[in-house]
């Protein structure tokens, strides 16, 4: 695989929100605006090119039955850094994004890649690879949190769209409008890419970022 | 007491964690598709969010604190949760294999969860004292429960219906989960009203 396919793939075809439903935690929660939608998906970039970077460098060092916990601890180290840089340079932006900076640990996107392409790809291709997929997070946060505040708050990236004349509809900066809009985006994707992009139709296994630890992964699940 | 009863309802209705503070959607939309395995799920999440606060809140004010390295909270509260659920997933298959057979297939789904690091994050920001905090974990992980059930139930209702195709599947429950959380809007209020705050 070239070096620019691996980013178009996270971007694109196998975008991690969009198309493999990773993470959605995040993306309901924080995106009640574009900025902020765009500052989690770019700190979350940023711990996951890190963590990718090192755990492939490490892949040969880490023993094969404790990578699990291994690997949580490279993240939770990023995450430190980037929550610490985060409180440095941008307060407004920690403090809109508050809980969900410490819970990136426990982004089934970071340890889901750390499992199934760092630990067997080399140092170059996980980085190209961590870059492609925060991408493709940060696109999907951006859209997300565009729609909801032109929509809940009629402005977009803080500057007033509708000049006050038409309410917005405040429901869709509250949780709801957060499930409805998140709804209907995958539903877009389905219709436009004919249902071939999103091939399960369930939150299966890969969603869970405790899949690689789990004795039920991979027979049908938790859910049988 | 008035202000246990507080927390306790606030956890439980106006701040559901799943519905209201988006805490724990994978379990929430992954294993609520059957009542049995949303129960069994939902009863180990409140034992794990009780267990984990109980052990990461000492340990924050104890050690963290003491030694001045808060920041190192994110690092020490993941590491100890995950020990802590494998030590009690070994220790109940080996004593009580009954409850194992019940809450054990759960237990290691669980370690990774947003919400039970969330549960033990949150009820330091807001300090909380111990008994706070143990009453707050509880009372998020009913109010787990009551979301998987109630979602389990709906999802029973809708399972067979015919939407159109590109609704099939994920985005229909995702609407579902809108209209759900919707309900839980109605909250708002109640626990002020209750208490005469």
């Amino acid at each position: 695989m070239n070096k620019l396919s691996l980013i178009r793939n996270g971007i694109i075809k196998e975008n991690p929100v969009l198309v493999l439903l990773l993470g959605t935690c995040p993306t309901l929660a924080v995106t009640t605006s574009a900025i902020n939608g765009v500052g989690m998906g770019v700190s979350t970039m940023a711990v996951l090119v890190c963590s990718n970077i090192a755990i492939s460098l490490l892949k040969s060092v880490i023993p094969d039955k404790v990578r699990i916990p291994c690997y949580i601890v490279v993240i939770a180290g990023f995450v430190t850094v980037v929550s610490l840089l985060l409180q440095a340079f941008a307060p407004a932006i920690n403090d809109a994004l508050g809980l969900f900076i410490p819970l990136i640990v426990v982004n089934c996107i970071i340890l889901g890649r750390a499992e199934m392409f760092a630990n067997k790809s080399s140092v170059v291709d996980s980085a190209l690879d961590g870059v492609g997929m925060g991408l493709g997070f940060t696109f999907a946060l951006f859209l997300m949190g565009s729609i909801r505040e032109v929509l809940g708050s009629g402005a977009w990236f803080g500057f007033n769209l509708t000049a006050d004349i038409i309410d917005p509809m405040a429901i869709f900066m509250l949780a709801p409008g957060a499930f409805f809009t998140f709804g209907c985006l995958v539903a877009l994707i389905n219709y436009l890419s004919k249902g071939r992009a999103i091939k399960k139709t369930e939150f299966g296994c890969e969603g869970c970022s405790s899949a690689s630890g789990c004795p039920a992964a991979g027979k049908g699940g938790c859910a049988q | 007491m008035t202000e246990l009863a507080i927390i306790m309802m606030g956890a439980v209705l106006t701040n559901n964690f799943v519905l209201v503070k988006f805490l724990g959607i994978c379990p929430f939309l992954g294993v609520s598709k059957k009542l049995d395995s949303a129960m069994g799920m939902s009863l180990a999440v409140i034992f794990v969010m009780v267990l984990a606060t109980a052990v990461t809140y000492p340990i924050y004010m104890g050690l963290l604190v003491g030694y001045g390295i808060e920041y190192l909270q994110t690092i020490v509260f993941i590491l100890v949760i995950a020990a802590l659920v494998q030590l009690v997933e070994i220790a109940m298959k080996k004593h009580l294999p009954a409850l194992h057979k019940g809450l054990g297939v759960y237990l290691p789904l669980i370690t990774t969860n947003c919400a039970v690091l969330g549960v033990c994050i949150l009820n330091i920001d807001e300090s909380y004292t111990y008994i706070q905090s143990l009453i707050n974990s509880f009372g998020a992980g009913v109010g787990f429960m009551l979301a998987m059930v109630m979602f389990a139930g709906v999802r029973q209702r809708i399972e067979n219906n015919d939407f159109p195709i590109a609704f099939k599947g994920v985005p229909s429950i995702l609407i579902a989960a809108a209209i759900v959380s919707l309900s839980f809007m109605g909250f708002a209020g109640v626990i002020d009203g209750i208490f005469g705050l």
